[in-house]
């Protein structure tokens, strides 16, 4: 966990628990004093559960997510002033992190044209539709799971459990990953390879 | 709202659903449709956490932890089910792919804005893919009771909660009636049950036109 430092952005990937690398979150908990910590993640984890420990420890400062609601220490801490939050819709939230991770500076949408959520974003009709301009989201951390990979790190998801990740891995600095099973470079079939290696700096095996 | 009530919004609006067409089902009343759905329908289930193909909830010991749909409950995937990461499943939904988007709302305006995340002066920290849905969607289905808890109309002439979205909602089921919303005209279209056109104007907050049509057979 050496390459989170205070101040940064980290992605963590999940719908809810599911997906969620729980081995890395713990692993931040327990191993890093990293603080002041920007988290985009669909959800803020559960109480006490996967990135809720780390909000109980009060090392984060902003959360960019679509859910916050699923964590009422979450919802809690952001009325209380204790984190900022950033809320998005979930489409666009994933989207953003594909651009981020593409080299795309961003695009437009029509979801949230007109509401809340669009207030103080350039907007213009494009075939005469309001679409709202998205910036890219990086970070400088993503932790990722993923069911199965090989010693490269190669990735290869299970079932709802791929979620956010794919596109996590791609859109960090530093990408880490978590795996259930680890196997040996040749034993994944290339054309079932989601995440292909270059986007993988470390590797690490599930709890 | 007693769960009969749920299940007659439900019972009907599955009613609106027809074989082939690519449905995401909300949560609440939306969720209890696959139980109105027969299990020859050809409905295609999509749920946005990653899944075309959604198959009825698991019994007891098949409970796969990496199996769920966006209520965060276990599902199981049908035969020639696909998985797919976040990105491509709104891709999916902004991009028209997804014919029906079936959910609830707190308010839906007689021009179809639809407001179902927010309520001013609670917390607004949760929309999920709910934006994504009501824009993207070909067909948008709302089913809600007619009136709120506290008794108000939640067809409105105009949205007082933040909206979801503008002009999106096509098709409304509460448990008095269906309405339906053409060139941002609201038509009262169906009746259920015993209700009459009264009983739906005493609970509608909104003008509209009656237009009934002969009732959908039950199939």
């Amino acid at each position: 966990m050496s390459h989170i430092t205070s101040g940064d952005t980290v992605m963590v990937g999940g719908f809810g628990l599911v997906g969620a690398p729980l081995t890395l979150i713990d692993a931040l908990v327990e191993h890093s004093d990293a603080t002041d910590l920007t988290i985009v993640s669909n959800n803020i984890g559960e109480p006490g559960r996967g990135l809720g420990k780390l909000l109980r420890q009060g090392r984060i400062r902003r959360g960019i997510s679509s859910y916050f609601t699923s964590n009422p220490e979450a919802v809690a801490a952001v009325n209380a002033g204790e984190i900022e939050a950033t809320l998005v819709p979930q489409g666009t939230f994933a989207e953003a992190i594909r651009a981020g991770g593409a080299g795309i500076g961003g695009f437009y949408t029509p979801v949230g044209a007109g509401t809340l959520l669009a207030e103080g974003k350039e907007e213009r009709l494009i075939g005469g539709v309001r679409h709202v301009l998205e910036e890219p989201i990086h970070a400088d951390v993503a932790l990722v799971y993923a069911a199965r990979a090989d010693e490269l790190g190669n990735l290869w998801y299970r079932r709802t459990a791929r979620n956010f990740n794919p596109l996590m891995a791609t859109a960090a600095t530093v990408t880490i990953a978590e795996a259930g099973e680890i196997v040996p470079v040749g034993e994944l079939e290339p054309e079932s390879v989601v995440t292909p290696h270059l986007y993988v700096d470390r590797l690490v095996a599930a709890a | 709202m007693t769960d009969d009530v749920k299940a007659r919004i439900a019972e009907r609006a599955a009613r609106e659903l027809r074989a082939g067409e690519v449905v995401n089902l909300g949560i609440g009343i939306p969720n209890l449709i696959p139980g109105f759905l027969g299990a020859d329908s050809g409905v295609v289930l999509h749920t946005e956490n990653g899944l075309l193909g959604v198959g009825p909830r698991p019994g007891g010991d098949e409970h796969d932890p990496d199996l769920i749909d966006a209520a965060k409950l276990p599902v199981t995937a049908l035969p020639g089910a696909a998985y797919f990461d976040s990105a491509q499943s709104f891709a999916m939904i902004r991009g028209g792919h997804i014919d029906v988007a079936v959910l609830g709302a707190l308010e839906v305006s007689a021009a179809g804005d639809i407001a179902n995340w927010a309520v001013p002066g609670r917390d607004v920290l949760g929309v999920g893919g709910a934006m994504d849905l009501v824009v993207g969607a070909r067909r948008v289905i709302v089913t809600m009771t007619a009136s709120s808890s506290r008794g108000e109309p939640k067809v409105v002439a105009e949205c007082s909660y933040p909206l979801t979205a503008a002009g999106a909602a096509d098709v409304i089921v509460t448990e008095l009636s269906v309405f339906r919303i053409h060139d941002g005209e609201l038509r009262l279209t169906e009746l259920l049950g015993d209700a009459t056109v009264d009983d739906v104007t005493e609970v509608t907050g909104a003008p509209f036109v009656v237009a009934l049509e002969e009732s959908h057979a039950a199939r």
